[in-house]
């Protein structure tokens, strides 16, 4: 048994009011993959931080092959090996594939100026040896986002690093993109790399990782082999309980139709997409990431200008040229992005939650704080939001509880149709639950669901149809019934033969 | 690609030659390579503080106290020329860049250091560099009479046909574009304008790099006050007074983004020369000089219109026959 | 305002005290520091403590503070406008265009009042329609508004306003309270009810913390922008009225450099240049200390571009105390 490349022990690291991570220890061997396991809040990005010298630990020490090292900056940890790959790509759009490779280490000439044609040579040398397909000199914003990880790979073997940390590195590839991914992973292992990899998705790291290590409240709870332990025993390490994803039974009565979408069309992301919504009705949308189903909803609730196409509700049709065309016409959004769209982080619960109910708390165009309070209190309890008061900024909220605030301003308005955007995506299981359960709540009332998912068992487990999409296009509606998830992945994926994925 | 790179720069190219064609057809002496060398000559200073404007606009910032610096570095080496005549030439020189880019530091510091916003900043020194060229001049002026031979002949020798003012500019330029494109520093600039998070991740200090930012148009800003105080021969308080503006004109026109991480050292003087062949050809064609502003105001809007067109980007491109026809 | 329920957990209103916040604000700062110069120019000169000086000393700031209370609008919003100076000029040049043809006093507010809108309607259209950046876009409006000024006046002057217009600027209400004072609270009354009594106002700072998400919640976000862009072009053509019938003349020049001062105001105000943050309140006071300092500098006979030094100083310094303050708190803890 070889010795480990890169060991963390009795790590340590607090910020005002949170202890982040406490008397870690981590282990990373080369040319092996430990994936590292963890709810959200879990300490997990506070590690890559910590290891690629973004922060510094207050207690602890990190050994970089046996020798003690200390990380007081990014550039420290890449000079000693470690570089990480994250989920949002940090790189930069404007400047060429190669010189994303080599920003701050660029291989320069005898004056000590930068060498451009060596840079360039280089940097596709390495990614031929990919086999990503990439001409070196193109600007990074010309590349699709799978490609754009590809280059973040190069850059990690360009720095020739010892250890590589990938960060939910598929959330955002398709299928295909994503065996193209392991393939590295493998050409990386082979190389004698010792990979961290960070993922939710248990099929993926039954599939490439060697070992697990299980973090929960900041502190490592669990260790061993992939092999030798079932995946059961994992969640229980991660949850710290037992957990079966058990879905709310549904007992909403399904009504007539009360939207109806009929050939919606984009110039460039999607062509005649029709679908209808019934009352107490959950309509799933499963695709692969970048199907286009966020683009649909999005003109369904006004905040792109669809080409061709008509939307019915209830009878009428509409036709919203903004946002606040479709809320007045009863449809709402929950967007993807809880933090750039969803909520704004500056202000205090309250004033979230009145944003779009203003007109109805108001008098004749002038506040009254009184009922905007009464109107959060109302919707925020209903939801059982934890806050310490309707003040509270909701920047300093778990991202379980922003999505409450936004679903909350949303119910304030009474609408027909709600429309939720990933609604559960990167929120601790707790929530999830919470969230499903309210969804569940919402059809039994009478209103209707739109829920875009990418998680199979929130999918299936909760929607009454399911519609799917791919590259832009409706690719089947289906009932519910006995749906077997490898039939969605087949249709979202463009799958045409049985194939064990 | 390069493709779209080059036609940014082309275009201006061509709209200059337009200009220039245009006005010749009517006074064809307007092309005679005397006069373009002249335009260029004209053109030097703001060409040198377009690329200092251009590296602070690089890393997100802005620089509206570039003016007033030059005001005050100029008004100092006036003093001290006419106090002390016999102190040689490139020794002031030296001391004007080290002024200005110790006035550019100290916009710099509070950037980097106390995080306060550059229009902010800018916006006090801009007023503060040009109180004090009142205060360390009493309200009087320099004139030619009081400067010394050598300091207001030195930019206006030839070398190669070409004068020394204008040669100030190629070097400064070629200086600003090897830093630029050559070096790790020069990159930087880019990379925090691009993605700010992301160049913490590979090793850049954002403050830093913005303080080196403030530092360089700081010392060009210092340099441009000697040449301009030598090139009108008068040091007063008004010098360069509103120049700031002109010289974020000259940089938006020449396609630097106010956004940050997009510009080029061609497009900066090309913004600039634009600026100077249409100043130089107004009063040939007879239009009263009180149309400059107007126009240049025209020319910022157009600008600005043309940079976003070129910025923005066309929505997620999902239909594969959108893909296709793209 | 909490609410002690026997139901258990409920979400109390607020946790902090609003007195305690009030008295902690910046306002409290600016109100000390307005104090402070008003102290020391009383010892500075003789001048100062007498009804009519201190009417005077109002004529410094109430035409640069009507532009400054739209103006914090629009950088709450996320935006700016350097524009305003240019509009002033414009307007007071239609205005003076519009006096040789003879136009009455009603005739010529309405020009000045109508440019001004026209003029922020114009930059409204660019930044809103076309979703170009305001500092960029207002840069070039600022000048080809003084200059188009400048070809219809070039270097000459309009003279001979009708005394009714010069009252305008000249006059006053009240013993020592002129029309401009005046209009200034009144207009600061509504431009405060305005920003944080109403919808208008709640939607505005909404914008200005995260206008994506404001879209995403309903909010008309680019009808909002091309009003407040509308809004500084009409308080620069109030000002055009009230600067043109004080100094009794229009030259292309008028009021150069004043987009300065308003932003000054603005920022001094408590105002984010970012955005998302501010209060009128502060903006009155940031126009008040400014007018005391600019006052009293020229009482004692400061000649006007040293006391630019010290506006812009304490522009740099007000904003750099508390941050000074609390990065050294936070070396100490």
């Amino acid at each position: 048994m070889t010795d480990p490349i890169l060991t963390l022990s009795g790590i340590s690291k607090s910020f005002p009011g949170v202890r982040a991570l406490h008397d870690v220890s981590l282990e990373l061997y080369p040319g092996q993959v430990t994936a590292l396991i963890g709810e959200n809040g879990a300490g997990k990005s506070t590690l890559v931080k910590t290891m690629t010298g973004i922060y510094q630990p207050e207690a602890g020490e990190i050994r970089v092959g046996g020798k003690l090292v200390t990380l007081p900056t990014a550039i420290s940890a890449s000079e000693a090996g470690i570089t990480a790959i994250h989920q949002e790509t940090v790189l930069f759009d404007e400047l060429s594939v190669a010189e994303n490779i080599y920003l701050g280490h660029a291989p320069k000439n005898r004056f000590g100026l930068i060498d451009w044609g060596r840079m360039r040579r280089e940097a596709q040398e390495t990614l031929d040896s990919m086999a990503a397909g990439i001409d070196a000199g193109m600007p990074l914003k010309e590349l699709g986002i799978a490609k754009k990880h590809l280059v973040a790979v190069a850059r990690a073997l360009s720095v020739d690093a010892q250890v590589v940390i990938m960060d939910e590195p598929t959330a955002a590839l398709s299928q295909k993109e994503i065996e193209e991914l392991y393939v590295l992973v493998e050409l990386l292992k082979k190389d004698g790399k010792a990979i961290l990899f960070i993922s939710h998705k248990f099929d993926e790291i039954y599939r490439i990782a060697d070992r697990y290590t299980v973090f929960r409240d900041g502190e490592q709870v669990g260790k061993g082999f992939i092999k030798d332990t079932p995946q059961a025993e994992i969640v229980k390490l991660m949850v710290g309980r037992s957990v079966e994803q058990i879905f709310p039974a549904r007992e909403a009565t399904i009504g007539d139709t009360v939207l109806e979408v009929t050939g919606l069309s984009h110039p460039t992301e999607f062509d005649n997409v029709s679908f209808s919504v019934k009352k107490g009705e959950i309509l799933g949308f499963y695709g692969l990431v970048g199907a286009g189903r966020s683009e649909v909803m999005q003109a369904v609730f006004g905040m792109t200008k669809p080409s061709a196409g008509t939307m019915v509700l209830e009878g009428q049709t509409i036709a919203p040229n903004s946002p606040a065309d479709a809320v007045s016409a009863g449809i709402v959004y929950v967007p993807e992005e809880r933090g750039k769209q969803g909520v704004i982080t500056g202000e205090p619960i309250f004033k979230n939650v009145s944003l779009p109910s203003l007109d109805k708390t108001s008098r004749s165009g002038f506040l009254r704080m009184a009922e905007e309070f009464a109107l959060a209190r109302t919707y925020t309890e209903r939801l059982d939001l934890r806050a310490s008061s309707l003040s509270q900024n909701v920047s300093t909220l778990s991202g379980g509880n922003q999505q409450k605030v936004v679903i909350a301003k949303w119910l304030a308005t009474l609408p027909k149709v709600i429309i939720l955007d990933e609604p559960t995506k990167g929120i601790d299981i707790g929530s999830k639950a919470a969230v499903h359960e309210f969804m569940g709540e919402l059809v039994a009332q009478g209103l209707s669901v739109i829920m875009v998912s990418s998680e199979l068992p929130e999918v299936l487990g909760m929607s009454d149809r399911i519609v799917v999409m791919r590259e832009g296009l409706v690719v089947d509606t289906l009932e519910n019934n006995n749906l077997q998830p490898e039939t969605l992945v087949s249709l979202a994926a463009g799958i045409v033969e049985e194939k064990a994925a | 690609m390069n493709r779209l790179l080059k036609s940014r720069e082309l275009w201006l190219a061509l709209a200059i030659l337009a200009v220039i064609v245009l006005v010749t057809l009517r006074f064809p002496r307007f092309s005679q390579p005397g006069n373009l060398l002249t335009i260029f000559n004209d053109t030097s200073i703001l060409m040198m503080l377009a690329l200092g404007q251009m590296a602070v606009i690089l890393t997100r910032s802005i620089d509206l106290s570039m003016a007033s610096n030059l005001a005050l570095t100029g008004m100092l080496v006036a003093m001290t020329n006419a106090a002390f005549p016999f102190i040689p030439i490139p020794l002031l020189i030296a001391g004007c860049v080290l002024v200005g880019a110790a006035l550019g530091a100290f916009n710099g510091i509070l950037v980097w250091k106390l995080d306060i916003p550059p229009i902010v900043v800018t916006l006090g020194t801009l007023t503060i560099f040009r109180g004090l060229v009142f205060v360390v001049s009493g309200g009087a002026w320099v004139n030619a009479a009081q400067m010394s031979t050598d300091f207001i002949q030195l930019q206006r020798g030839t070398f190669l046909g070409l004068p020394i003012l204008s040669w100030f500019a190629i070097v400064v330029a070629a200086l600003v574009y090897v830093l630029m494109t050559r070096t790790p520093w020069g990159r930087a600039f880019y990379a925090i304008g691009v993605n700010p998070t992301a160049s913490v991740y590979t090793g850049i200090n954002v403050g830093r790099t913005k303080f080196l930012a403030f530092v360089l148009s700081g010392a060009i800003s210092g340099l441009c006050g000697y040449l301009w105080i030598s090139r009108y021969v008068i040091a007063s308080v008004e010098v360069a007074g509103g120049y700031e503006l002109t010289i974020v004109a000259a940089c938006v026109i020449g396609g630097v983004s106010i956004a940050g991480g997009i510009g080029t050292v061609g497009g900066a003087l090309l913004g600039a020369l634009f600026l100077g062949v249409v100043n130089n050809a107004l009063p040939v064609i007879g239009v009263s000089p009180f149309w400059q502003m107007a126009i240049s105001g025209a020319a910022i809007l157009l600008a600005v219109v043309l940079n976003a067109r070129g910025e923005r980007s066309k929505g997620r491109i999902i239909l594969k026959k959108a893909e296709v026809a793209a | 305002m909490t609410d002690a329920t026997a139901t258990g957990r409920r979400l109390p209103n607020r946790l902090d005290n609003p007195f305690k916040s009030a008295v902690l604000s910046w306002e409290s700062l600016l109100v000390l520091v307005a104090l402070g110069i008003f102290i020391a120019n009383s010892f500075a000169s003789p001048y100062f403590l007498n009804a009519w000086s201190l009417s005077d000393l109002t004529f410094n700031f109430t035409e640069k503070g009507l532009i400054a209370l739209a103006m914090a609008l629009v950088i709450i919003s996320g935006e700016i406008d350097l524009s305003v100076a240019s509009i002033i000029a414009l307007a007071s040049t239609l205005m003076g265009l519009a006096l040789q043809y003879g136009a009455d006093t009603p005739t010529l507010v309405a020009v000045g009042v109508g440019v001004g809108i026209l003029c922020g309607a114009f930059n409204g259209f660019l930044v809103t329609g076309l979703k170009l950046p305001s500092i960029v876009v207002t840069i070039g409006t600022m000048s080809l508004f003084r200059g188009i000024a400048f070809i219809i006046l070039g270097d000459q002057s309009f003279k001979g306003y009708p005394a009714s217009f010069s009252w305008f600027g000249q006059g006053y209400v009240f013993w020592v309270i002129s029309f401009e004072v005046v209009l200034f609270l009144v207009a600061a009354v509504i431009f405060y009810v305005l920003l944080h009594r109403t919808n208008f106002g709640r939607r505005v700072f909404a914008i200005g913390n995260n206008a994506t998400a404001a879209r995403f919640s309903g909010v008309r976000v680019d009808r909002i922008k091309f009003v407040l862009f509308c809004l500084t072009g009409l308080m620069s053509g109030i000002a055009a009225i009230l600067l043109t019938a004080r100094l009794g003349s229009t030259r292309p020049s008028i009021a150069e450099g004043f987009e300065l001062d308003v932003v000054t105001m603005v920022v001094l105000g408590g105002v984010s240049i970012l955005g998302g943050a501010g209060s009128i309140i502060g903006v009155v006071l940031a126009a008040l200390i400014i007018g005391l300092v600019t006052f009293g500098l020229g009482l004692l006979n400061v000649p006007g571009i040293v006391m630019t030094i010290f506006t812009g100083s304490l522009l740099i310094v007000v904003i750099a105390l508390p941050i000074l303050f609390r990065m050294i708190r936070e070396r100490r803890a």
